[in-house]
C-alpha cells in the first residue's frame, strides 16, 4: 500500500466518523447491541449441555469470539447502505471526482465500520471478565487486527454491491441478507458445526469465515502456536484482496 | 483547456439506446468563461459527466486540462473541480466540516483547509450555518454549501452543472460576483450549464446550445442573436396604405431584413436594429409618412432557440 493510500484512508476515516463524533448518544447506543447480546445469550449458554467441551474454562471464551466476528459482519455489510443513500445525493460523485484513492474510499468506509466495534469489544471482555473469561491483550489486539482486515473485505464487498444496487434498493438488501445468515450459521460463529451433519461441515470447510472465527478463537484464547491463527489470517487477508480488487473494479466499471 | 473530439455516450435503458449526446466536437480556451444552454435532457449533465470522469465516453475523444481523460483519469481530477447537479455535502456532516474534509481530499493541509473553509463561509453566506448538518439547510443553502465545496481547492478548471438552480435572485447575484472575481483573481477556466436564458445570456461570454446531444449554436451571445435571430424593429403609421409605402421604403435599405406588413404596422427583422431604426424613420420622413410609434426589441437568447429548433426553450422547459 502506497503512502497517499493510507493517507487518503486517513481523511476518508475521519469524515465518516465525524458525525458519530459530534453526536455521542449515537456513541453510546452502539453499545447497547452487544449487551443484548450478552444479556440474551447468557443465560442460555451457562447451562448449554455440549459447550462444556469446546474450550477450556467458561464458554465465554468460546463464545467472545464469535460475537465480535457477527457484530463485525453484520456493520461491514451493510456499510454499502450508506452509500447508497450518498449515490442519490449526489455526494459520492462527489467524493469521487477528488483525486482521492479509490482503494482509501473502500478500507475507510469499512474501517469506520470497525471502529465501534473496538469499543464494544472492550465493553463486552470487561464484562465477562468477572465470570471467568481470561484476557489475552496480545491475542485481542491481533484478534481485533484481522478482524478489521475482514472488514476491509466485506465493507468493500458491499460497497461493490451497493454500487451494482444504484436505483435499485432491494438488491442490495436481498442479496445481503440472502447471502448473510448463511455465511454467519455456516461459519460455526454462534453454534459449533461439530454437531451438525456432514453437509453443513463440508459447506463449513470451505467457508472463508469458519477460518477467521477458529483463528479469533485460538488469538483470544492466547494460543499463538497452532495452525488456526495462521489459516485465519490467510482467510482475513484474502477476503480483504478480493473485496479491493471487485471493489475498485466495480467502481471504475460503473463509470463505463 | 478543452479538446473534445466527436464526444458521444449512448445509455442502455431497458433494451434501449438512449442517445444522451451525440458526436460533440468542441474547444475551450485557458481562461473562457463558457456556457452550455439547453432544455432538460439535452446532455448537458452526461457532457460535464465524461469530461470530469464520472462516466466513461462510449466514443470519441476529450482532453481536459491537459489530460486525456481515458487514459489519465486520476489527473484529471488532480487538476479540475466538478459542482455536480446533485447535492455534493453529505447530509449526516456539518456544513464546515464537509468543506474542510473536502481541502483534505484535495491534498491540502488541515490549516490551509480550514482557512479556505472560512474565507468561503463568508463569502457565500454560510457563516451562520457552519455548524449545523446538512440535512436541516433549506435547499439554497444547500445549493450554496456545494458551491462552496467545489471552490475549496481552486482549481484552474471549474465544470459548474446548474450552479444557480434554487438560489433567490440575491444569491444567485452573489454566486456570479465569487464566480467572476474567481476568474479574475486566479483565471479560472469556467464551464457551467444553465437553463437561465438571462444569466448564459449576460454573464458569459460564450454560449453553447444543446438539444438532443448535439451541439447546434456555439459564440458569443451577441453574435448568435444577430445571426441566428434578429432584432425586431416595429413601426406603426396612421393608414394601411401608408404602411405599404413604408415596406416599399424598407425594402430599398441597405441592411438585410425581413419585413412584414400587418393593418398599419410594420416589422422588420435586422441585425442591427439600433442602427436601422433611425435610418428607416429618415427614410420615412423623406419620403413623406409620417411613423406614429417606434419600437425596438432585442433579441433574447430564447429568440435563438426558437430560431434553431422551432421549440421556445422556455416552454420545452416543463414539456420534458
Ligand atoms: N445514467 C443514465 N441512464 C440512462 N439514461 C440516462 C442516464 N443519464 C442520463 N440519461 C439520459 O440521457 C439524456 C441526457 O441526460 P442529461 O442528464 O445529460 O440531460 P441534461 O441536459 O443535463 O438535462 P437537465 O437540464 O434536466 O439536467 C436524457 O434523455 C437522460 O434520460
Ligand atoms: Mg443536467
Amino acid at each position: 500500500m502506497s503512502m497517499k493510500v493510507v493517507g487518503d484512508t486517513g481523511i476518508v476515516l475521519a469524515r465518516e466518523l465525524r458525525p458519530a463524533l459530534r453526536d455521542p448518544f449515537s456513541l453510546a447506543f452502539s453499545l447497547i447491541q452487544p449487551l443484548v447480546f450478552l444479556g440474551l445469550f447468557g443465560p442460555l449458554l451457562s447451562d448449554m449441555p455440549g459447550l462444556e467441551g469446546v474450550g477450556d474454562g467458561t464458554p465465554w471464551q468460546w463464545f467472545v469470539p464469535g460475537i465480535l466476528v457477527m457484530l463485525g459482519l453484520s456493520s461491514t455489510s451493510m456499510s454499502g447502505y450508506n452509500l447508497l443513500i450518498e449515490a442519490q445525493t449526489g455526494s459520492h460523485e462527489r467524493m469521487l471526482v477528488t483525486p482521492l484513492s479509490r482503494s482509501a474510499m473502500l478500507i475507510g468506509r469499512a474501517l469506520k465500520e470497525i471502529a465501534p466495534l473496538l469499543v464494544q469489544a472492550l465493553l463486552i471482555i470487561a464484562l465477562v471478565m468477572p465470570f471467568g473469561f481470561r484476557f489475552y491483550p496480545l491475542g485481542a489486539l491481533v484478534g481485533m487486527f484481522l478482524l478489521a482486515t475482514l472488514g476491509v473485505g466485506l465493507g468493500a464487498l458491499s460497497y461493490a454491491l451497493a454500487i451494482v444496487s444504484k436505483d435499485r434498493e432491494w438488491l442490495f438488501y436481498g442479496a445481503t441478507q440472502t447471502l448473510l445468515f448463511p455465511l454467519l450459521i455456516l461459519s460455526g460463529m454462534l453454534l459449533p458445526l461439530d454437531m451438525g451433519p456432514a453437509w453443513m461441515r463440508a459447506v463449513g470447510q470451505v467457508n472463508p469465515l469458519t477460518y477467521v472465527v477458529e483463528g479469533e478463537r485460538a488469538l483470544f484464547a492466547g494460543d499463538f502456536g497452532g495452525s488456526a491463527v495462521l489459516y485465519g489470517a490467510m482467510a482475513a487477508f484474502a477476503m480483504a484482496v478480493v473485496g479491493l480488487v471487485v471493489g475498485t473494479r466495480t467502481m471504475r466499471r460503473a463509470a463505463a | 483547456m478543452i479538446h473534445i473530439r466527436g464526444l458521444t455516450r449512448h445509455f442502455r435503458v431497458k433494451g434501449e439506446t438512449v442517445e444522451a449526446v451525440r458526436g460533440i466536437d468542441l474547444d475551450v480556451e485557458e481562461g473562457e468563461l463558457v456556457a452550455f444552454l439547453g432544455p432538460n435532457g439535452a446532455g448537458k449533465s452526461t457532457t460535464l459527466r465524461m469530461l470530469t470522469t464520472l462516466l466513461r465516453p462510449t466514443s470519441g475523444t476529450a482532453t481536459v486540462a491537459g489530460c486525456d481523460v481515458l487514459a489519465d483519469p486520476a489527473e484529471v481530477r488532480r487538476r479540475i473541480g466538478h459542482i455536480g447537479q446533485g447535492n455534493g455535502a453529505g447530509h449526516t456532516q456539518r456544513v464546515r466540516d464537509e468543506l474542510v474534509s473536502q481541502g483534505r481530499c484535495y491534498g491540502l493541509s488541515r490549516a490551509q483547509s480550514r482557512v479556505r473553509a472560512d474565507g468561503l463561509l463568508a463569502s457565500l453566506d454560510l457563516e451562520p450555518l457552519a455548524k449545523r448538518t446538512v440535512s436541516t439547510l433549506s435547499g439554497g443553502q444547500r445549493r450554496r454549501l456545494d458551491i462552496a465545496i467545489g471552490l475549496v481547492h481552486r482549481p484552474r478548471l471549474l465544470f459548474l452543472d446548474e450552479p444557480s438552480a434554487g438560489l433567490d435572485p440575491q444569491n444567485r447575484a452573489n454566486l456570479w460576483e465569487h464566480i467572476l472575481r474567481l476568474r479574475k483573481e486566479h483565471g479560472t477556466t469556467i464551464f457551467l450549464t444553465t437553463h437561465y436564458l438571462e444569466e448564459a445570456d449576460t454573464m458569459t461570454e460564450r454560449v453553447m446550445v444543446i438539444d438532443h446531444g448535439t451541439l447546434i449554436a456555439d459564440g458569443t451571445a451577441q453574435q448568435l442573436k444577430a445571426n441566428l435571430a434578429g432584432d425586431l424593429v416595429t413601426v406603426t403609421l396612421g393608414e394601411e396604405a401608408e404602411a405599404r409605402q413604408a415596406a416599399e421604403v424598407a425594402d430599398r435599405m441597405t441592411a438585410s431584413h425581413e419585413t412584414g406588413v400587418e393593418g398599419t404596422t410594420i416589422r422588420l427583422r435586422v441585425a442591427r436594429g439600433d442602427e436601422v431604426l433611425p435610418e428607416f424613420l429618415r427614410a420615412l420622413e423623406a419620403a413623406g409618412i409620417k411613423a406614429l410609434t417606434a419600437d425596438l426589441r432585442r433579441p433574447t437568447l430564447d429568440d435563438v432557440f426558437l430560431a434553431l429548433t422551432g421549440r421556445s426553450l422556455r416552454e420545452s422547459d416543463s414539456v420534458e
